[in-house]
């Protein structure tokens, strides 16, 4: 993994403006990425929001119909084939023959991709996930914890320098969600950039940084503590006896934007300090705790989907 | 619960009625096919065909011979399209197939007439297809004492009641006019286009369904390499079912082949990369498996009925000979039928091969055009 031209900027992704219309549908709207060599960038956003979208036109399964930047210092639009090449991408779905066995996959993508020492590298590739024993398992036969690992194997057999990945553990156990991670750190550590899109905050605060989209505009971006502290948004934690019932009160009280209950506490947020205070003031009392606690990302990532969606609608 | 429920059989009516409503081919195949049909059936098959092309090599112009023709075009089952000048010419535009029937009226017809010799008009049938000469030549018996009982009047009347000459009949091709000379070449196209169509048809549809496609388009592997991929598989199963056709038509059936294997491997090679990128045409086209296979039945069904396959090809109406002449499979069996049965070399079936040719490039091209290499 040496001898590459340095990266304009030091920068993987680097992309202004992009624009994505289906139909009469503005999918994905003047989004700009940059994304550091080497780093991993959790790509954040609900449902609908142009993850996908996005995700496809980096790697030039779909063409944009405006905007323009660089992937791997290669021309997002000129260098659409090269930029293949070097990257490796992940479906959301599992998108690899099921009824070819795991050692058939690795080898087809060797093939597909042109690479010198294919069985060595299959091998290898089966060493790395464990499952040189299994080589021969049909692909469609395995559980979706490793039809993942394989599907993350496949994806970076031909030694890409940029990895996209589709929300690559949803419907994955808390264990197998944990190794994948192991797999993309390490992936990282070699200097692979990593751009990858998840639902789950746990795996967002994995990232090095994050980026989040809705409704096809990028909303906020850096690292998790300053997406956090970019918020502006104040959370006062509740405990005690019934606390969360109080939910539906509180929620109505102006300057309370938002109410979550977190088991037997209750996160209670907003902007505005003086006002929130006010709001919870009737119920600093027994058997009630209030403590102002740091928002957690999904707080933050709560509220933005909120206020994107009402610039929206 | 138990029982039946009005209600719950209800639910499941509406949401099926539902799901094929959103079906729109599927719904469109389903009123077109029965249309379709029976305009095929009703009014392209015609089983007794009329106006067949038949060529007349006339070796005297005289009274007699103008009349014994126009006696024949009189029948309806003739068609006059040439007139040959040597029985060589003859001879080759039959075997070429331009004519279904040669006729040939001797040299001293009239002479032999007038002296009662009762001379011999030779009519030579194309009978590949023994059910598209049956009533043309059944017709024929009727001719002589017909066509010159106007101008045998006087001294020439004929003194008994003799017909004035005769017909021979010569079944070209299949003398003992065997429906199985003609069925079992005209199998190998139906076979091969049914499975091979059927088959590259899911190829592309298949991998969008299954969501391998988004993969695959995320590698740099190209279109006409994805193409090229996917068929040649086939191309190997397309050359097995053809020997396997021909071995079973030869030790079974008899069929005999006189020849022209040249042009029989390339007709087969032709048309095997025809159907195949038909095939991947309409992978391209379709939106689900299913889809691909209603519409592989919709070019299949007319591939067997309007080819010439079932139904003598001369015996339908122009427009759905024009039709005919678009589908592939019709020009295959003119390949195959005329290497097997004619011994037809490549100067008799070069215009099929063409016609086979601009289909593959056709074709091609337009599954090329189709085959998208993103998402988009």
């Amino acid at each position: 993994m040496s001898g590459r031209p340095a990266l304009p900027g030091g920068l993987a992704i680097d992309v202004h403006g992009l624009n994505k219309t289906f139909g009469d549908k503005r999918v994905v709207k003047d989004v700009d990425i940059q994304v550091p060599e080497g780093r991993i960038c959790g790509f954040l956003g609900p449902n609908g929001s142009g993850k996908t979208t996005t995700l496809r036109m980096l790697c030039g399964l779909l063409t944009p119909d405006s905007g323009s930047g660089t992937c791997l210092g290669l021309d997002l639009i000129k260098d659409a084939h090269e930029i293949k090449l070097a990257t490796g991408y992940m479906t959301q779905k599992f998108s690899l023959y099921e009824d070819l066995t795991i050692a058939e996959n690795l080898m087809f993508s060797a093939r597909v991709h042109g690479l010198d020492r294919r069985k060595a590298r299959v091998d290898q590739a089966l060493e790395r996930l464990g499952l040189t024993e299994r080589r021969d398992q049909l692909a469609g036969t395995l559980s979706g914890g490793w039809k993942q690992r394989m599907a993350l194997a496949t994806a970076t057999l031909h030694e890409p320098r940029l990895l996209l990945l589709d929300e690559p553990t949803a419907g994955v156990d808390p264990k197998a969600r944990r190794t994948f991670w192991d797999e993309i750190h390490a992936l990282s550590a070699e200097g692979l950039t990593v751009l990858v899109s998840t639902h789950y905050m746990d795996e967002a605060e994995r990232c090095h940084e994050i980026a989040y989209i809705a409704y096809g505009e990028l909303i906020a971006r850096g690292t998790a503590g300053e997406v956090i502290a970019g918020s502006h948004l104040v959370t006062f934690n509740g405990e005690g006896e019934g606390v969360d019932r109080l939910a539906k009160a509180l929620a109505a009280a102006p300057g309370v934007e938002m109410v979550a209950p977190f088991g037997a506490t209750l996160h209670v947020s907003g902007i505005d300090r003086a006002a929130l205070e006010a709001a919870i003031a009737p119920y600093r009392r027994a058997p009630f705790r209030w403590t102002e606690v740091e928002p957690t990302l999904e707080d933050v990532f709560i509220r933005l989907m909120d206020q994107s969606q009402d610039n929206f609608r | 619960m138990s029982g039946f429920s009005l209600t719950r059989v209800g639910a499941v009516l509406i949401k099926e009625f539902k799901q094929l409503s959103r079906d729109r081919l599927t719904y469109a195949m389903m009123l077109l096919m029965p249309v379709m049909q029976l305009l095929l059936f009703g009014y392209a098959i015609n089983s007794e065909p009329r106006h067949l092309p038949t060529a007349v090599l006339i070796q005297e112009d005289t009274v007699f011979a103008r009349s014994v023709v126009a006696a024949l075009k009189n029948s309806l089952y003739f068609e006059f399209a040439a007139q040959a000048r040597t029985p060589a010419e003859l001879d080759e535009m039959i075997r070429r197939g331009d004519v279904q029937f040669a006729i040939t009226i001797p040299g001293d017809f009239t002479r032999r007439v007038a002296r009662g010799d009762t001379p011999q008009i030779l009519v030579e049938a194309d009978a590949t297809d023994p059910s598209a000469t049956g009533g043309a030549v059944a017709a024929l018996a009727a001719l002589p004492n017909q066509a010159l009982a106007r101008d045998l009047s006087g001294a020439l009347s004929p003194r008994q009641a003799r017909a004035p000459f005769e017909v021979v009949v010569h079944r070209r091709y299949n003398p003992e006019a065997v429906t199985a000379y003609n069925i079992v070449p005209g199998l190998l196209g139906v076979i091969l286009s049914m499975t091979l169509v059927m088959m590259t048809s899911l190829s592309v549809t298949r991998e969008a369904e299954r969501g391998t496609m988004e993969s695959l388009l995320a590698t740099p592997v190209e279109p006409i390499e994805v193409m090229v991929g996917k068929l040649a598989p086939y191309v190997l199963v397309g050359l097995i079912q053809t020997v396997i056709i021909l071995v079973i038509a030869r030790l079974l059936f008899n069929v005999p082949m006189l020849g022209g294997w040249a042009g029989l491997s390339l007709g087969v090679a032709l048309f095997i990369v025809g159907s195949l990128a038909l095939g991947f045409l309409i992978s391209t086209l379709a939106q689900s498996q299913l889809q691909a296979m209603q519409m592989s039945v919709f070019y299949i069904l007319p591939s067997i009925l309007l080819s010439g396959f079932m139904f003598p090809f001369r015996g339908m109406p122009g427009w759905a000979q024009a039709i005919g002449e678009v589908i592939p499979v019709t020009h295959f069996l003119r390949v195959v039928r005329g290497a097997l049965l004619k011994g037809q070399g490549l100067g008799d079936m070069w215009r099929e091969l063409v016609a086979l040719s601009a289909f593959v490039c056709v074709v091609t091209a337009l599954a090329m055009a189709r085959y998208r290499r993103t998402l988009d």
